[in-house]
């Protein structure tokens, strides 16, 4: 193919193509029929949803399955990938989602042992020699000497691309690699990157979901929907809007509420002053103070880890709280179901079946978590009688569209849109005066996550103050009404959405204020 | 995957006959596998007898004499399986907030020892029915503190409710040792260090026309009530979300620390009532007889039947067979007494590994579930 002959000029780039690969789990076709090429020294984009078949492909093409038809060339010829070790040794190498290094070591320690021909006696004099002459080759500068533990998520991603440079993988996967990344860290890094391959030292195939790199870093993109391939070309062809088409396909995306002005809305959630520990019982959230109004959405930004889930556990009485107060219209409030029920307090999260559904209850049962101990379902004290409870499911599962063979499907059957609608049918069909969510669409396809952010929408125009804490810029960005960021535990800043940007916020999240 | 909305409503049509083939498909699940796995444990076992040069054919035939042949063996069964059942309760209700509780023995202990020791001070003066009942009741209780420790130490202190149980099973047996090799012997009892009997006319008589004392119309009314506790009321609904999902319970705000002590304390008090009615229905007072291995049995029991009170009663008399037929299979194969100690123990195994398979074999599975 064309490939081998693009490759001259010095350049240490390799390119890679898939033909016709397709790749069936049983009678499911995740992959299908799906053809791409990436040019040496290219930044490749891959865009799709949750499900579009992106990570089957690259898992393919590391080895890590093996294609039920199609292959694979790599510059040009054609490649057998048995397993990730062969694709090592063709060169291909992946960053993943989630660090793969060893806290304990430094990062010298982590990039010799990678090797996989790492000597049993290292001879660390001579190793470090060899590392440096190395980092003077690439332009990423990672401190050697400090356990990886104290690095910041941005060096640390730095390290798992320099791991692989320096293992010699000249074609780069990156999974969502600036998932865990500040706006900065990330721009930082993408950067980088795109000066090696336009220096042709490597070619690059990322995963995204966010056009906004697509835009700004890739020359190419390829789009898959439903395992196959939709489109793709030039990225400088195309627009955002085409993109988008392509990965949405004909389904009807809900159209983001509007807005509507409310005026000087009486206070309804106070937390004064709150202090929790993490499960080390080190301190993960200190004096967090903050105000939510009536038909507010306060959107709290943070880049992962940073003391939001504690946060969220502590308001919903997961985790105790060790000093502070939470307040509800100036009265004292406490994490538990009388109050909950009192205060009309609701809520829900990431990842719902390990945070607020039991897996193996039924649907019905998942949805009557807020009802059991009311009437009808309870039609006197301490009783619970079915029929009403599955009536409730019916009712819920039409009016929030949840796909479900029937309401005694296990709950954690359905797929993760259909979980977090049939979460949002119990939190949402009550009266609602408090609404504390937390990444309400993470890991979700497009449709739901219009329709959840929609939902949001909704509740803030009835009159709902509401709390949203999102590790996802963009989420708070269209949906708060007022921004706060919290790092290391800490709110550091806030201000009316109105009077702040993108950029502010983001200087904000990587501890710059 | 196809996690869209085009189709909008399409559970709704779904109606009340379907939610029924739905719910009767899934729980085929839970008939077919422990059966399964009681099949397996037979073939293993009867591999074991091969290696001791014995027919697997006279041994089941024997059991099945000896359990369950005659009007005889049914009586000697179902009086082995009355404990089993109280203590099997023990395990199945913690069960449900997914709590492993196996020292129903020592709860059993302290609960036959309580209930004899309060008898000593009424012997003699006291009507039999109001004393049984105050011995029922302080055998209860006792129980119920018992493994209501445990339920607090798992939410208070986050000590593991298996261990602890276990451990304090060792403490129940020397407590009782302390008071009846001490304080509360009988001296007129030389030969065996026991509590004063509370008396022939005091105990509790047997079912009319059978051998079998009242312990099992009770242990199988007591698994009927508990079984609509766990089904059918807000209480066992919230200990069912505890024990799915903690954080889940939690983010509800309900009470899980009053649930796991709650239960844990009803899971003591069905063990301790086994107790009760060991002393006052077999042996007329308390001593090391009341550790007969009810208590660990009880565990098989509860096991075996997925925790489900209503289940307990059947696998409560089959097992009490097999403890039943132990004599006949010793006297008639020339083997060892511990020989249906081995069948209960490989029987214990299979269904543990027999656990990892729900939910991963596909026939049960609803052909609609979108994943």
């Amino acid at each position: 193919m064309s490939v081998a002959l693009e490759t001259g000029s010095g350049s240490r780039a390799i390119g890679v193509e898939t033909v016709g690969m397709t790749k069936a789990f049983g009678n499911l076709v995740a992959l299908d029929d799906v053809s791409i090429r990436v040019t040496p020294g290219s930044f490749h984009a891959l865009l799709g949803e949750n499900g579009a078949g992106k990570s089957t492909l690259v898992k393919c093409m590391m080895g890590f399955y093996q294609p039920t038809s199609g292959a694979m060339l790599v510059n040009g010829e054609e490649a057998d990938v048995p397993n990730p070790r062969a694709a090592h040794a063709h060169g291909i190498g992946m960053v993943y989602q989630h660090f793969t290094l060893v806290p304990s070591l430094t990062a010298a320690e982590n990039l010799v042992i990678a090797r996989t021909d790492a000597p049993r006696v290292i001879d660390w004099k001579a190793e470090r020699r060899a590392l440096s002459a190395f980092l003077e080759t690439t332009p990423f500068k990672v401190p050697l000497d400090v356990p990886v533990s104290g690095l910041s998520a941005g060096e640390k991603q730095k390290l798992e691309i320099l791991k692989q440079l320096y293992l010699d993988q000249r074609f780069l996967i990156l999974d969502e690699p600036t998932s865990v990344l500040t706006p900065d860290e990330a721009d930082e890094v993408l950067g980088l990157l795109r000066a090696m391959t336009e220096a042709g030292d490597l070619t690059i195939l990322m995963i995204t979901h966010k056009f906004r790199e697509v835009t700004a870093y890739a020359d190419d993109v390829t789009v898959l929907r439903r395992g196959r391939v939709v489109g793709s070309g030039r990225v400088r062809d195309l627009s955002v809007e085409d993109m988008s088409r392509m990965m949405i396909g004909e389904t009807e995306i809900r159209e983001s509420a509007e807005r509507t002005a409310h005026q000087q809305a009486a206070l309804k959630l106070e937390l004064a002053g709150l202090f929790a520990d993490d499960d080390e019982e080190l301190p993960a959230i200190e004096a967090i103070s903050l105000k939510v109004h009536a038909g507010e959405i306060l959107g709290i930004a943070g880049v992962s880890g940073n003391g939001q889930s504690e946060l969220i556990e502590v308001l919903s009485g997961q985790r105790m709280l060790k000093d502070g107060r939470i307040f509800i219209g100036k009265e004292p409030y406490e994490p538990e179901r009388g109050q909950m029920d009192a205060f009309k307090v609701f809520g829900f999260s990431e990842e719902p079946l390990k945070n607020v559904a039991v897996p193996r209850m039924s649907v019905a049962e998942n949805m009557a978590f807020r009802t059991f101990d009311k009437a009808p379902i309870s039609p006197f004290r301490g009783w619970l009688s079915p029929p009403p409870m599955r009536r409730q499911a019916r009712d819920l599962i039409a009016a929030y569209r949840v796909k479900t063979p029937s309401t005694e499907e296990p709950i954690e059957n359905l797929s993760g849109g259909n979980v977090q609608r049939a979460i949002l049918a119990r939190e949402l069909s009550g009266d609602v005066d408090i609404l504390i969510v937390a990444n309400p669409c993470f890991g979700l396809d497009f449709a739901s996550v219009a329709e959840i952010r929609a939902q949001i929408m909704d509740q803030r125009n009835r009159g709902a103050a509401i709390l949203l804490v999102s590790e996802d810029l963009d989420e708070i960005l269209e949906l708060a009404d007022t921004v706060a960021v919290m790092s290391e535990g800490r709110i550091t800043y806030q201000s009316p959405m109105a009077e702040t940007d993108r950029a502010t916020i983001g200087h904000a999240m990587a501890g710059h204020h | 995957m196809a996690d869209t909305t085009e189709t909008p409503g399409i559970a709704v049509q779904s109606g009340m006959s379907n939610d029924l083939l739905e719910r009767l498909r899934r729980s085929s699940e839970y008939v077919v596998i422990p059966l399964l796995a009681l099949v397996f444990s037979g073939v293993l076992f009867s591999v074991f007898l091969f290696a001791l040069g014995k027919s697997p054919a006279e041994f089941f035939s024997h059991v099945w004499r000896g359990g369950f042949g005659t009007s005889f063996s049914w009586q000697n069964t179902l009086v082995r399986a009355a404990p089993l059942i109280f203590t099997a309760l023990c395990v199945a209700i913690p069960a449900r907030l997914g709590l492993v509780i196996i020292g129903g023995e020592g709860a059993l202990v302290l609960g036959g020892f309580a209930s004899a020791a309060i008898a000593i001070p009424m012997i003699g003066w006291m009507p039999g029915l109001p004393m049984l009942a105050i011995m029922a009741f302080a055998g209860m209780v006792a129980g119920a503190i018992w493994i209501g420790c445990v339920g607090a130490l798992r939410h208070y202190r986050g000590v593991n409710e298996t261990i602890a149980s276990l451990l304090m099973f060792y403490i129940a047996v020397s407590i009782l040792n302390f008071f009846v090799e001490g304080a509360l012997r009988d001296p007129s009892d030389p030969n065996k260090p026991s509590t004063k009997p509370i008396g022939s006319e005091n105990m509790i008589g047997v079912i009319p026309g059978t051998d079998v004392h009242w312990g099992l119309l009770v242990g199988v009314l007591l698994c009927g009530v508990l079984y609509l506790v766990m089904n059918r009321t807000t209480f066992g609904f919230a200990a069912q979300i505890a024990g799915g999902n903690l954080r889940a319970a939690q983010a509800q705000g309900l009470p899980v620390g009053r649930l796991m002590v709650v239960s844990c304390a009803i899971a003591g008090a069905c063990a301790g009532l086994a107790g009760f009615f060991e002393v006052a229905a077999i042996h007329g007072k308390a001593n090391a007889s009341l550790i007969a291995g009810y208590g660990f049995t009880g565990i098989l029991v509860s096991f075996l039947a997925r925790h489900n009170p209503l289940v307990i009663v059947p696998v409560a008399i089959f097992l009490g067979g097999i403890a039943a037929s132990g004599g006949l299979v010793q006297r008639r194969m020339d083997l060892p007494d511990a020989t249906v100690l081995v069948l209960q123990g490989l029987l214990f195994l299979v269904i543990l590994v027999s656990e990892t398979f729900y939910g991963r074999l596909s026939i049960f599975k609803s052909k609609g579930a979108a994943q």
